[in-house]
């Protein structure tokens, strides 16, 4: 089995301003994604030959690339891959130009949220008479809240603090990024007694519902020079899915997902990572809820097992720390338009590999991880850049 | 010879003070206090936990019909017996019943039991019955009705009181009713409806028993018979018949209310919780005529003290703060709809191919790994039934395994205020099951501050929700009850 690992390069990226875009449709969203790609990448629409377009609940079919974007008879896909949705149009872009087939490609990832007058996300298993037992996202994601408490000894104010932590961390880092959809910090106290959603999680544990897209033009590693001086290569890209596994598997512990576990192992393994958290340079994470990101620290590596919450005392996460995760804020600050979250996470490794981060920006960037999760959780996409080859 | 061969009883968790209703509407209160379903209860679930009460230790395979009695079945043109009987694992080859219309549709469908274990149609018959009546917000009937339910087994064998007779009368009477129109029960001038009514026909048919087989008040241990929502009418009944008020038997009025066509059998249940072996009791009900029977208690009795019955449902229960949670509940005024988005509609082809897994909590343990196993899958059209272990994934090699009867424990919850129910917040459980198998119900009859990871729960029958004509049911866990 070969790796990914440098043989495609991204030329060029987009990604929209993420909001409650009350005055922009889709059609927006996505042209404003696509022709920041096209400048950043110094490239004509006409020169895509193919394009992966990734969008969980905002439009079907290729087609709802091809027309705003009047793409014309090229082949276009739509992906759908739950959280991991945006990486999902990516990495099958990615495996296209790897084939030979393609030389230039474009994934893009949009997600429309809030024309639906909810907030939240709507959640529901189809038709099904008992399987749609109207259960929220918070609700799914809380679960792992209580049993980490448990299994961990952590009381919930002990527990509920440490989360917290990571709201404001997030809270500030997308306070520092003019794309971001909350561009506000929050205190702890703020985050502690913020209203309950779903127990033990409070308004801030969650990330909001956002509007936005993001995308990337995909070439081989070897003509990217050619477009670019400064072209960030595919070191890895994992991907794993399991069953709805945690519902009813025997003795699965709940404060890890096998998948996180397993996509990681996978993209570490193609990039020649053997330590993590001394390797990367900069991540952005699934961070739905806090929750998530703290057991996201410990499945992929970063931190011991049981112990993450060490590490969010010490800091090691933030912009300053040993391994700065969500420089642009995450999905908690800079907003989760779901299709939309792989690739804007990718947008935010790529900008630092290229030290065009400003404020946020993190030195000596080598080397970025980008990871969605998705389901309740069944599902993980981790993608890892760098700035060089080899 | 036929009689009751097991029994059984449901009292839902919560009762309400009947101050309460002087709180919110003033007039007058009554005394006591009244039994109120959950949300998610109806006829149909009180029936079913009755019946599941009743069943302890019974093979389901021995059971040939089921007889189900309401006055408030949740369908008018669909069977509602044949839901209880999947969920009670009774066989195809069964006859079912909905006896419904008369407030006496208990005691019908008991001598319709009889009659056919009699004839030699059918050896073992279940009766279960329920009542969830309303009466309109600031009347009498509001406080006085009860929601709750009883079953009663009838064959041949194992009889712990024998039918020795019985007795009918049809009476045709409007006195309370409800058109197909109506949600709230009706009456008429109150002492023209008991003086010509129940207070007429009940004696009527009782010392019309009597006579027929020859017996004074005098040779009866206790003499049940339901009440009207006049509780005053009750005791009067006896007394002008010569019974002794010691041998009346308790008509629930103070702690549960009235339950309906449930009520004669929830007393008669209650008095063979006390009955001695050699007792005779009278057991009669009344509405659109009355029924009368005469039991004769047997030393059978000892062998079914076990079940929850009235004695352990009544003491097991939890006072409702106040009448807005009734009044929420029954859905008597329209609440601000939860900001979630529309449910889909519910799929009838979904609802037969698992009927089941959903109705009847059937899973499967492999015959490979010995992994118990419930499926909850994802997709639109499910992805049950299982076909491959989710831990040694042999395919297709699988026994059935039935998780109804047992207990749980939960592994972790959220308390989820998002949700979209009637009784927030939504507590979701993930549940281990005693003897393996995992799997995540809603939770209820829980107060949201005892809920704790390693909570003992079991296994209870509820409505998940009423959409677009379909009423949903499915299992939920609840605290251990009693």
């Amino acid at each position: 089995m070969e790796s990914i690992r440098d043989k495609v390069a991204i030329i060029g990226m987009g990604c929209t301003r993420f909001g409650e875009l009350w005055e922009k449709g889709t059609d927006d969203l996505i042209v404003e994604a696509a022709y920041e790609a096209y400048e950043d990448a110094g490239i004509d629409p006409n020169d895509i030959q193919a394009a992966w377009v990734g969008t969980v609940a905002s439009g079907m079919m290729g087609e709802c690339l091809s027309t705003p974007l009047k793409l014309r008879n090229i082949p276009v896909t739509h992906v759908e891959n739950a959280c991991a949705t945006g990486h999902e149009a990516l990495r099958n872009a990615c495996f296209a130009v790897a084939s030979g087939m393609y030389d230039i490609v474009l994934a893009l990832g949009f997600e429309k949220l809030k024309d639906t007058g909810l907030g939240g996300l709507g959640v529901g298993r189809g038709l099904h008479p008992t399987l749609e037992m109207r259960r929220t996202a918070p609700g799914t994601f809380a679960f792992i809240a209580t049993r980490y408490f448990h299994t961990y000894g952590l009381t919930p104010e002990q527990g509920k603090q440490t989360i917290a932590k990571i709201a404001v961390k997030n809270h500030h880092n997308g306070s520092l990024h003019p794309k971001a959809h909350f561009r506000r910090e929050v205190t702890l106290e703020q985050v502690i007694n913020a209203p309950i959603i779903a127990w033990p999680l409070g308004l801030f544990d969650c990330c909001p519902t956002t509007d936005g897209a993001a995308a990337a033009i995909v070439v081989p590693a070897a003509m990217a020079k050619r477009f670019r001086q400064d072209p960030i290569y595919i070191k890895g890209i994992g991907l794993s899915s399991a069953q709805l596994l945690p519902h009813f598997r025997p003795n699965f512990g709940w404060t890890s997902f096998t998948v996180n576990k397993e996509a990681s192992r996978q993209a570490y393994e193609q990039a020649g990572i053997k330590d993590p958290r001394k390797e990367i340079s900069v991540a952005c994470v699934h961070d739905c809820f806090t929750i998530t990101e703290l057991v996201i620290y410990e499945d992929l590596g970063f931190s011991p097992v049981g112990r993450a919450k060490e590490d969010v005392d010490a800091g090691t996460f933030t912009l300053e720390g040993e391994l700065p995760i969500q420089s642009d804020g995450g999905l908690k600050s800079f907003g989760h338009p779901i299709g939309a979250s792989g690739l804007r996470m990718t947008y935010e490794t790529y900008k630092q590999l290229q030290g065009k981060c400003d404020v946020r920006q993190i030195k000596n960037a080598r080397l970025g991880l980008s990871h969605t999760l998705g389901g309740p959780p069944q599902v993980s996409c981790v993608t890892i850049v760098g700035n060089s080859l080899g | 010879m036929v009689g009751i061969t097991s029994y059984g009883a449901y009292i839902p968790l919560h009762r309400l003070s009947r101050e309460e209703f002087f709180r919110a509407w003033g007039g007058l209160a009554l005394p006591g206090e009244r039994a109120v379903a959950n949300f998610d209860e109806d006829s149909v679930t009180m029936a079913t936990e009755a019946a599941i009460d009743c069943m302890k230790g019974i093979d389901p395979k021995t059971v040939d019909g089921l007889f189900f009695a309401t006055t408030t079945s949740p369908y008018r043109e669909k069977q509602c017996s044949t839901i209880i009987s999947v969920a009670l694992d009774l066989g195809r080859e069964i006859r079912t019943a909905d006896f419904t219309g008369s407030l006496r549709a208990g005691t019908i469908a008991i001598a319709s039991a009889m009659d056919a274990i009699n004839a030699g149609a059918a050896k073992s018959i279940m009766i279960t019955a329920a009542d969830l009546r309303l009466g309109a917000p600031a009347g009498d009937f509001e406080q006085a009705l009860g929601d709750g339910g009883a079953a009663l087994l009838l064959g041949e064998k194992g009889v712990i009181a024998t039918i020795e007779g019985s007795y009918s009368i049809s009476d045709d009477f409007s006195g309370v009713w409800r058109s197909d129109a109506d949600t709230f029960v009706r009456t008429w001038e109150d002492r023209m409806v008991l003086d010509e009514g129940y207070s007429a026909v009940l004696p009527e048919a009782i010392s019309g028993l009597m006579k027929k087989y020859n017996l004074a008040p005098g040779d009866f241990a206790k003499v049940v018979y339901d009440a009207p929502t006049d509780i005053r009418r009750h005791p009067r009944v006896a007394g002008g018949l010569k019974f002794d008020a010691a041998q009346l038997q308790d008509s629930l009025f103070m702690t549960v209310g009235n339950t309906g066509a449930a009520l004669a059998m929830m007393m008669l249940v209650a008095a063979l919780e006390e009955a001695k072996p050699g007792d005779r009791i009278l057991f009669a009900s009344y509405g659109n005529g009355a029924d009368a029977f005469v039991l004769q208690v047997t030393p059978e009795i000892e062998k079914v003290r076990d079940r929850r019955g009235i004695k352990n449902h009544l003491a097991s229960k939890r006072v409702l703060a106040n009448y807005e949670t009734y009044v929420r509940w029954r859905g008597l005024i329209t609440l601000e709809a939860a900001r979630r988005p529309d449910r889909s509609p519910t799929s009838i082809a979904g609802l037969w191919r698992d009927r089941r897994i959903i109705l009847g909590l059937w899973g499967v343990k492999c015959k490979v790994c010995g992994t118990p196993q419930y499926a909850q899958g994802a997709g639109l059209g499910g992805s049950t039934p299982l076909r491959v272990c989710v831990n040694c994934q042999a395919k297709d090699q699988f026994e059935d395994y039935r998780f109804t009867d047992k207990k749980a424990e939960i592994f972790t919850f959220t308390q989820d205020n998002l949700a979209d129910t009637v009784d927030p917040p939504a507590t979701i459980t993930v549940v281990d099951f005693e003897g393996g198998g995992r799997a995540v119900f809603d939770m209820t009859d829980r107060d949201p501050a005892e809920v704790k990871v390693g909570m003992p729960v079991e296994m209870t029958f509820r409505k998940l929700y009423f959409d677009r004509g379909v009423h949903n049911y499915f299992w939920k866990t609840r605290p251990l009850r009693c």
